[in-house]
């Protein structure tokens, strides 16, 4: 076992740990652990945008954005926190392009900006250009540019870690313990302030547009500290996910026009969202296919859509539509345009469907997309564990593991991007402060205990179950039951498999003992954390008797803002059942009101 | 359709040399290698060991040797390797660590010394710096890179010298040569102006052919020799 000490650890190295990390370093002696080399991060295949009302293509405002955000959220996002990263988010855009970000250009030579679903001019609610973009690759800019500000900045990085406990000492952190996974070494790595940073958890569904190693590692290591999880039934279904397999097809393709269309030729979202159609908020677009799908009105009755960004159709909606390009002219694209600004979707399609996208619809099917749950948060990125939000010291979280909440129940298009950036900044700031005043917790007398045990238990594991019949088993069921549509007996159903399948867990044989890279050691631990996220997302979603955003009931189909207003704390106790707690949602200027685009 | 996976092995914890393993599988024609790597880690042997995360060629975590040619083995689908005989090697001219894994201290070290990041420590304005189109065009190809080593693991002059730069890092310093924003050319190309830097490419464009973005690396590797001769950027 090695020992480590610094002030500040960042725990993940996509864009949220990467922006905390230059932040807290600034001040504080910082390091960076993360399971992947930093530039292979789930960030890097975000496409379309990142949102901020700079205004650059036409007339918009972040007050206009934080409305938008809330709405989107369907009311559950807490307001204060919206208006905060809305406002934050002009300032935090131009300082990514301080950095070297190679947005594309107006042709004023600014920032480029694209309409995005659930993006509107408040006063007329047409949709607005409001995400600033690289092309269809903006993830993979902000990823590498901040990467490359790090090294400039001589950060501290440890990759190629799997970090895989939380140390909390008196109440407080301390610190972490990670895996090397070149020697299977133990690290004990002693901090002042932890920031988790380790993204989302999509690989509990089927069909999904994330990593495979977006396990949710910083769920599963918190909540065994007794430190509750927030919304955890709210996960996002992302409209345009390549047919079979999930691969993301960005909302920028009906940004710049393209639309969904059915088997009977219907562009079928005039019907869902009158006024912006194909750019509705992401829930509203993902249940639309659902049900046309299940109405028999797939392509050739099967289970997906078209996504048609030919220009033939592109140019005949949008004079349909009366759009019009920024100096007035009629809106019209030519292939070679859409090339231009959508390279990688055109790949994509190419690739993985043998698909022209500029010559044929796409085949597309809704696909898991965002964690809208996570470590409860404020805005500055410090961890709060209870309803009346007491904050834990020196436990940070930011990006897609934590929830400020400023998704609330259904997360705005570009909003991602904008969280990683503005919480990233804010938890490295307050991380770094509290390191200053804050003296190292002591370490626990045995600070891998845990680690060791869990990990006899993988490795000593006899039986003869299947890794991949397992977490198979696990994504069906939960793509089946606790998807875009759910139903109080469906997940009831799901979540007694969810409760066999942790049985079965334990009676997968580990074939690799050695210390060298053991990938299925680690893919097994990350298989733990999977099934017990998938078994709290469906209790928290049983117990919420309404539908709201992304979490669709079909036995309560409507919203319920009289009783179900309000958050989802979720408790992992210590003999393995679930506590589910409530706090309120803040509400400043936005009162509830219902939900149409 | 059946497949025969033809795996490289080597496990330095047991293995005295590498060897390869043959697999049988049923696979379809749209299938991605790294799906049948995932099949026979799951089906028949747990021990098979490389590196994978995002699935569609953006992570950059899994470049190998398919069929003798570098490739990311998500964007390696079967049809597309037009036979039923399928090779799978770690990338040649790194050490290998165990199976398909690569020791990439070498790559990302060469990748560090050539400044890749934005120099400007001149003040920032309030809101973005401009750059016109053209501008941002004329480094939008070398910005793409994913770092996945396919091309400079791929490239002759490499494996003779893994003291030489390599593609990848050459097309990193590009990347910011010709951003107009960038304040630091000079220094980079005093970097790649050197007996291990762009002179050792003999524009034998196997990083072109194989770079899985398509980046046209032998052109970008020729605009800075040119850049280092003439002293011109654009």
């Amino acid at each position: 076992m090695k020992k480590h000490q610094f002030e500040v650890i960042v725990v993940g190295a996509g864009g949220a740990g990467l922006m905390a990390a230059l932040y807290a370093s600034k001040t504080a002696n910082t390091a960076v652990i993360s399971k992947l080399y930093p530039t292979r991060s789930h960030t890097g295949t975000a496409q379309g945008g990142v949102g901020a009302a700079l205004g650059n293509e036409e007339e918009d405002h972040w007050e206009w954005h934080t409305f938008d955000s809330v709405k989107g959220s369907d009311y559950l996002g807490d307001q204060d926190a919206i208006e905060f990263m809305c406002y934050e988010a002009v300032q935090a855009v131009y300082e990514l392009e301080h950095y070297g970000l190679p947005f594309s250009r107006t042709v004023e030579g600014k920032i480029a900006q694209r309409p995005f679903g659930g993006h509107t001019n408040n006063v007329t609610g047409n949709p607005v250009r409001r995400a600033c973009y690289a092309a269809d690759r903006t993830g993979h800019m902000i990823l590498q540019t901040l990467y490359q500000q790090c090294l400039k900045n001589n950060v501290n990085f440890f990759d190629e870690f799997q970090v895989v406990d939380l140390l909390v000492v008196n109440g407080a952190a301390a610190g972490v313990v990670a895996i090397e996974l070149g020697t299977s070494e133990l690290h004990v790595f002693h901090a002042k302030s932890v920031i988790l940073a380790t993204g989302g958890h999509g690989r509990v569904w089927d069909i999904t547009s994330n990593a495979y190693a977006y396990t949710g590692d910083g769920i599963a290591i918190t909540m065994r500290h007794g430190i509750p999880m927030e919304d955890m039934e709210f996960f996002q279904f992302h409209p345009t996910g390549i047919y079979k397999l999930g691969i993301l097809i960005t909302e920028g393709v009906r940004g710049e026009g393209g639309v969904l269309i059915n088997g009977k030729g219907e562009r079928f979202m005039e019907r869902y969202a009158p006024r912006v159609k194909d750019l509705a908020s992401r829930d509203v677009i993902s249940r639309a296919m659902y049900l046309e799908i299940k109405a028999g009105n797939g392509i050739n009755g099967q289970n997906y859509l078209y996504l048609d960004v030919r220009p033939e159709t592109v140019n005949k909606y949008a004079a349909l539509d009366g759009r019009k390009r920024p100096d007035g002219t009629p809106y019209l694209m030519t292939g070679e345009e859409i090339i231009a600004k959508l390279p990688d979707i055109v790949d994509f399609a190419r690739t993985y469907l043998g698909v022209d996208p500029v010559v044929q619809p796409m085949p597309v099917q809704p696909t898991a997309h965002y964690t809208m749950g996570g470590i409860p948060t404020n805005k500055f990125g410090e961890a709060v564990i209870d309803e009346n939000n007491t904050v834990m010291p020196g436990l940070y979280a930011a990006g897609e593991v934590a929830c400020v909440s400023v998704h609330g129940a259904n997360r705005l298009g570009t909003n991602s991007l904008l969280d990683l950036i503005v919480f990233g900044k804010h938890s490295g700031l307050r991380a770094a402060e509290f390191a200053r005043s804050a003296d190292f917790q002591p370490l626990p007398a045995d600070p891998t205990e845990f680690t060791r045990s869990q990990f006899d238990l993988i490795r000593n594991a006899q039986g003869n179950e299947k890794i991949l019949e397992i977490s198979s088993k696990m994504k069906t069921v939960m793509m089946d039951c606790v998807g875009m549509f759910r139903t109080g007996e469906g997940m009831q159903s799901a979540l007694e498999t969810m409760r066999e399948l942790r049985e079965r867990y334990k009676h997968i044989p580990l074939h690799d003992q050695g210390k060298i890279f053991n990938t299925e050691m680690i893919n097994l631990w990350e298989l733990g954390n999977l099934l017990e996220i998938a078994e709290l997302t469906t209790v928290c979603a049983l117990a919420r008797t309404e539908s709201r955003g992304a979490h669709a009931r079909d036995d309560y189909p409507k919203r319920d803002d009289v009783n179900w207003l309000k958050h989802t704390l979720s408790w992992i106790k210590p003999d393995g059942s679930i506590e589910l707690r409530y706090k309120p949602v803040v509400i400043t200027k936005y009162q509830p009101k219902e939900r149409v685009y | 359709m059946q497949v025969k996976v033809k795996v490289f092995r080597f496990n330095p914890e047991i293995d005295k040399r590498p060897h390869y393993e043959t697999y049988k599988l049923e696979a379809q024609p749209t299938d991605r290698v790294l799906d049948m790597l995932e099949y026979i880690k799951g089906y028949f042997d747990g021990t098979l060991s490389f590196r994978r995360s995002c699935a569609h060629g953006i992570c950059g975590s899994d470049g190998m040797r398919i069929n003798g040619r570098n490739h990311l083995a998500c964007k390696a689908l079967l049809k597309d390797l037009h036979s039923n005989h399928i090779t799978v090697e770690p990338m040649l001219g790194l050490k290998v660590i165990k199976d398909l894994i690569v020791d990439m201290d070498q790559f990302f070290a060469h990748y560090k010394s050539v400044m890749p990041y934005f120099i400007n420590d001149e003040p920032v304005p309030p809101q973005e710096r401009l750059q016109s189109i053209e501008e941002r065009e004329r480094f939008d190809d070398t910005t793409k890179c994913i770092l996945c080593a396919c091309c400079t693991t791929s490239c002759p002059s490499f494996w003779a010298s893994d003291q030489y730069l390599g593609p990848q890092a050459i097309v990193a310093a590009h990347r910011f040569i010709f951003d107009s924003r960038d304040k630091a050319a000079g220094e980079r190309l005093k970097i790649l102006n050197d007996q291990f830097g762009v002179y050792r490419c003999h524009t034998i464009y196997n990083c072109t052919e194989c770079c899985p973005r398509e980046i046209e690396i032998t052109q970008a590797i020729g605009e800075i020799k040119a850049a280092i001769v003439t002293g011109r950027l654009r």
